[in-house]
């Protein structure tokens, strides 16, 4: 019941601030909503009993990709100019709503094969042993998103860097 | 009154859609990035939803596996996009992604 209340609230958080992030005319108040949006969004994983992923979430999206996007906003100067939109406002509208209208009826005329429908237990060991355990594990794509993440950091230093 | 998955199911595709309208109409490329973050934080709840509720018990964590992925590619996508965008910003002196059409035929 509890569960069910704090579902509601966060959703309804959650999908006023998106909207807020879209439809805001001053993009530095869009990027705000959007650190409301990620936070709100960590407690969705909560609710899910994911409690390793609503840390790094808070972490990495409201920590890291909430403050770079508002360096980014500060760095290009465009404050007042960043609502506008182009002229496909109402096909865009059009395609959003067509899609989401159809994911609706699908998600909802689908018999999901909804096996557990309980509270877990903490999560990290369990995802350190699913993301590292030899025979099954993810290490060689772990590896790489490391090396990924490496090529970026000096993708983007060199990119910036003045020449 | 309890949650089903169709719950989550439906807000992640609430939440895709408005990003995805806020890609095609934005015209500021900071604001297309801060869409294009808010698709995959729905992707990610999707995959957390489908990972507690069609998986039994906490052994197989394959969805949160991948959520963890998702978000070190999105750290390095925003990471590389900002850069991309501030050198375009030094040259151009705009970030309006209708103006940026050197390379369009």
């Amino acid at each position: 019941m509890g569960e069910f209340v704090a579902f509601w609230i966060l959703a309804t958080v959650i999908v006023g601030a998106a909207l807020m992030v879209v439809l805001s005319r001053n993009i530095f108040r869009s990027a705000l909503f959007l650190v409301l949006c990620f936070f709100t969004i960590a407690g969705i994983y909560v609710i899910l009993s994911a409690d390793f992923l609503a840390a790094a979430q808070v972490l990495i999206y409201v920590g890291a990709i909430g403050v770079l996007l508002i360096f980014g906003v500060m760095l290009t100067r465009d404050i007042r100019r960043g609502g506008e939109t182009t002229r496909w406002r109402g096909p865009a509208f059009l395609i959003g709503g067509l899609l989401l209208a159809i994911i609706i009826v699908v998600v909802l005329n689908t018999a999901w094969p909804v096996t557990h429908d309980g509270q877990t237990g903490a999560t990290t060991s369990e995802l350190a042993k699913g993301l590292f355990s030899i025979d099954e594990g993810f290490v060689l794509p772990f590896e790489i998103a490391s090396l990924m993440l490496l090529a970026a950091l000096i993708g983007a230093i060199s990119l910036v860097r003045d020449k | 009154m309890t949650l089903g998955i169709n719950h989550f199911l439906v807000l992640a595709a609430i939440l895709f859609c408005i990003g995805l309208y806020g890609v095609l109409v934005k015209r500021n490329a900071v604001a297309i990035l801060m869409c294009i973050e808010l698709m995959l934080n729905a992707v990610n709840i999707l995959l957390v939803a489908f990972n507690r509720y069609t998986v039994a018990g906490v052994e197989m964590l394959t969805g949160q596996v991948f959520v963890i992925f998702v978000m070190t590619v999105a750290a390095a996508e925003v990471a590389v996009g900002l850069a991309i965008i501030i050198v375009v910003y030094r040259s151009r002196k705009t970030t309006d992604v209708d103006k940026i059409d050197l390379m369009k035929w």
